[in-house]
């Protein structure tokens, strides 16, 4: 199990290698020059050019590419030009908000949709099959920005139900001491039950969002491959040794039509770390991807390097934990492994 | 757990029929309405017989063994009549009674006896699963009956193999802990869909003995299930033929094999391979002039059309260490790290001849076929076609190669081995496009319905996709294709395996007469010896990727020279005749 981990470690190597030189290149070929950005409105080629000098511009590429790659080893990511704050920190502090809101959207909508499907599966052609097809198609006919909206206005301006949609805690309560850098797991392990209230509070709206959004692919996947598993030849010779229903649709049925789910949820835990960034605008969320946004349109190179970076070495830590996962799950990969 | 549903007292003074079904009609809904896939079916099974259900595909010989479970799939339903069991009303039992009576009273057990096993899910669990279910033993003593179980049905090492997932085991040990999970709850009933279909003719001998010896030994009754005439004769007391949903005939084995009286009954006996029989024969009466057997002996004194000099094939075992890992732990590797698939063998096929290559599955007889079709590499060795090492010419670029028209294959699975979204005649036109010389749409379609004329395939047929052909068509269109380039050497890789007796009679009938008119050679891979002695002038035996024995396939019937080609010989089912 361990030398699989490390050798499935070992392949994610040359993937980050990439990901440095593309990110890297990818902000050198972004339009906009950010020496003449910060040099401001007034400014002459003089300044621009000293401008230039100072942000280490003017050097050849390949130059730049390794005072880049020597800084990454240190692990400094460079320094914001327009906030002037340490990316890294910044990143620090962002990248838990992020994603605590993506995983309590993922959880929801897992929760949601998986039962959803298995019963659209078993009892096709039914109430619950029709109801699981209205939900999924109306869930990514329904751009995140807008469901977002949606719920502020009814939740917290119509019904008066929700706390004004600004950030991860109202203005009264303490944020907890970081330990995870996940409010509600942290409100909890301090005992501060006010916080954790507070923080779920303002967690809530967003996190739904994204559930809406992601719960039709998971739910769709979870009913076909509940379907191809129900109509298999195992699950006739377990109907035919007579086994109770529950045992052929949970051990039998349901395990094996856990596995393409599985991977579905690898693919939309990264489809909702982009969506998160019009979520976070929509809900003042000092998330990561606001983050990125706003440097991008500034021209900014670092903080977007930092962000493409992070977000890559997320994505990798995720397949490697479903490559994991699916190994427990199905006997057969951990012979290739 | 519920309680076990109370069974009626069988036996009581007078003999009631185990299983009695009256007028059984089964409809399928589908697309295009209501289907009667069985039509008012009549037969009973009396205690500690066997019975046997002949059929061709779609007969609906499965369909009635589903009903009588009820584990029909959605779109199925019991549309008319009555199936009981042992006196209790089938029909009319609520579902959870239904489920009481499966496993515990009667099983079942299926072809593809791995895909039957839940891939997931330990061998030893499953047989445990429905033990625990029919309350036969608490969960403490599951484990060991479960091992108990297999150690009945011959798996070596049980109490290891309990821990074994399916893809682990081969076909023929599927199939056992298959029997076993149907015999663990000792049902007083099983019906066995096709058990041995897909497993060599050793293996269905192994795995039909051992059936038939615990069914015995716990009196149960049987339904076997089987398109294979000889099988039914060898192992059952009765037999049911079935043609199109209905039984057109029903005796006992001794007397539907010597005086078969239905026409249906008559077609399949005739066409079924079996000792001292043609294959010209095979065909029913008075289909077409037997024309005359092609008197030219294959010229021995010429030179061989392909010649293999000891060839060997290693692959890498599964589970062996990578490069990678190997750099890290420098300690030797104790087990050695490739399996040897063939093993230094060396055969020729002259010009113009067949030569019929059987064994056992895992025997190496596929690969070998790869390695002349030069599809992967060997080892070490040479392959000789026509003066040529192409041995020599890697399996990649071989592809672009002339060469490559002239060897070309006939595969297992005609359906799979065919795009789904090609029809007929793009499938067959598909060599022609990449390898021949034809240029234009009018000349390809003018070749592929000349080709199409060859194998038989009508005409109207060339624009159908193949899910709308019948089995034996898909065989005919990959048949086409396989000859559209006039290749001098066809590989021919179980070509009717997935066929019914009667189809399977016209297509090797069919390729006898293209070899006649084309002059092509055969390599005709198989695992039943009956159906390639029909075809083949010569006989190679392999066994653990060696040639036991090599010769003329009448010799080799006759007096077969080595134990492990007699045993193969002997594990062929025959109708008594």
């Amino acid at each position: 199990m361990l030398a699989t981990l490390g050798k499935r470690l070992a392949t994610a190597i040359p993937t980050l290698i990439g990901v440095v030189i593309v990110t890297f290149l990818l902000t050198r070929v972004l339009p906009g020059d950010p020496a003449v950005y910060f040099a401001g409105p007034a400014a002459t080629p003089q300044s621009i050019a000293e401008v230039r000098k100072s942000l280490g511009l003017d050097r050849p590429l390949p130059e730049q590419f390794l005072r880049y790659v020597g800084d990454l080893a240190h692990g400094d990511l460079g320094n914001s030009l327009s906030t002037g704050q340490p990316v890294v920190k910044e990143l620090r502090s962002r990248l838990p908000a992020s994603a605590e809101l993506t995983l309590s959207g993922l959880l929801l909508s897992l929760v949601i949709a998986v039962p959803l499907g298995v019963l659209a599966a078993v009892r096709q052609g039914s109430w619950i099959d029709h109801i699981c097809r209205i939900v999924a198609t109306a869930g990514v006919s329904l751009p995140v920005f807008f469901t977002g909206l949606l719920l502020v206005y009814i939740f917290y301006f119509v019904l008066g139900w929700a706390p004004s949609p600004v950030g991860r805690l109202d203005a009264f309560a303490t944020a907890p001491p970081s330990i995870t850098g996940f409010y509600l797991f942290d409100s909890l392990l301090a005992r501060d039950f006010e916080s954790f209230r507070a923080a779920l509070s303002q967690l809530i709206l967003p996190a739904v969002t994204l559930a809406v959004f992601s719960l039709a692919p998971i739910a769709r996947m979870t009913r076909a491959s509940m379907l191809a598993v129900l109509s298999s030849d195992f699950v006739r010779t377990a109907r035919a040794s007579g086994l109770a229903t529950r045992t052929v649709i949970v051990t039998y049925a349901f395990r094996n039509a856990m596995l393409p789910v599985i991977t579905t949820l690898g693919m939309v835990f990264s489809f909702l770390l982009g969506a998160n960034v019009l979520v976070e605008k929509v809900f003042a969320w000092p998330g990561i991807g606001s983050y990125a946004v706003e440097a991008l349109i500034a021209s900014d190179f670092a903080p977007v390097q930092g962000f493409v970076l992070a977000m890559a070495i997320l994505y990798v830590a995720l397949n490697l934990a479903i490559d994991v996962l699916y190994g427990v799950i199905d006997p057969r990969v951990r012979v290739d492994g | 757990m519920r309680a076990p549903t109370p069974i009626p007292e069988q036996d009581a003074g007078h003999a009631l029929p185990l299983l009695d079904i009256r007028d059984l009609t089964v409809e399928f809904a589908t697309r295009r309405g209501t289907v009667r896939a069985v039509r008012h079916v009549n037969f009973s099974l009396a205690k500690g017989e066997t019975l046997a259900i002949v059929g061709e595909s779609g007969s609906g010989k499965s369909v009635t063994s589903y009903a009588a479970m009820r584990i029909l799939d959605r779109a199925g339903r019991i549309a008319e009549g009555a199936v009981s069991f042992s006196g209790l009303d089938l029909r009319a039992a609520p579902e959870a009674t239904m489920r009481d009576l499966r496993g515990r009273e009667i099983s079942m057990i299926f072809q593809n006896p791995r895909a039957a096993l839940n891939p997931i899910r330990k061998i030893g669990k499953q047989i445990e699963d429905a033990l625990l279910q029919h309350a036969q033993v608490d969960r403490a003593a599951a484990a060991g009956k479960a091992v108990a179980m297999l150690e009945q049905v011959r798996i070596a090492r049980p109490r290891e193999r309990y821990h074994a997932y399916p893809f682990e085991l081969s076909g023929g040990m599927c199939q056992r802990v298959v029997i076993a999970l149907a015999l663990a709850c000792r049902p007083q009933l099983l019906i066995a869909d096709e058990p041995t279909t897909g497993l060599d003719v050793t293996t269905q001998k192994a795995v039909m003995d051992l059936l038939v010896e615990l069914t015995r030994e716990r009196g149960m009754s049987t339904i076997l299930i089987t398109h294979d005439l000889g099988l039914a004769a060898a192992y059952c007391d009765r037999v049911v033929v079935m043609e199109k949903g209905e039984v057109v005939e029903s005796a006992g084995s001794e007397t539907i094999f010597r005086h078969p009286e239905h026409p249906y009954t008559r077609k399949l006996m005739h066409a079924t391979p079996r000792p001292g029989v043609t294959l010209r024969a095979l065909l029913p009466e008075g289909s077409g002039e037997p024309r005359p057997a092609p008197a030219s002996a294959p010229d021995v004194d010429r030179q061989p059309l392909l010649t293999v000099e000891n060839l060997v094939k290693d692959y890498p075992r599964q589970g062996a260490r990578g490069a990678l890992s190997k750099l890290w732990r420098s300690e030797p590797v104790p087990e050695s790290d490739s399996f040897r698939a063939v093993d230094g063998i060396s055969f020729s096929i002259g010009r113009g001849e067949s030569v019929g290559l059987v064994g056992e599955s895992g025997c190496g007889k596929s690969t070998t076929s790869s390695l002349l079709m030069r599809l992967i590499d060997q080892t070490s060795g040479s392959i000789v076609f026509d003066g040529e090492n192409i041995g020599d010419i890697p399996a990649r670029r071989f592809a672009k190669m002339p060469l490559r028209r002239r060897i070309q294959m006939v595969f297992q699975d005609a359906t799979d081995s065919l795009n789904p979204r090609y029809t007929a005649a793009r499938a067959i036109a598909d060599p022609i496009l990449r390898l021949g010389n034809l240029s234009g749409r009018d000349a390809v379609r003018a070749r592929c319905e000349e080709l199409a004329g060859q194998v038989g395939l009508p005409l109207d047929l060339l624009d159908r996709f193949p899910h709308q052909l019948s089995g034996g068509q898909k065989a005919r269109v990959g048949i086409a294709r396989a000859i559209a380039l006039k290749p001098d050497l066809v590989i021919l890789d179980e070509p009717t395996a997935a066929l019914d007796v009667s189809v399977q009679a016209v297509v090797l009938n069919l390729l006898q007469d293209l070899k006649d008119s084309l002059g092509m050679s055969y390599l005709f891979v198989s695992h039943d010896l009956n159906v390639v002695r029909l075809l083949c002038d010569r006989v190679i035996v392999m066994q653990a990727g060696k040639i036991v024995e090599q010769g003329p396939s009448k010799r080799i019937m006759v007096s077969p020279a080595t134990d492990y080609t007699r045993e193969l010989l002997a594990a062929i089912p025959h109708p008594p005749l």
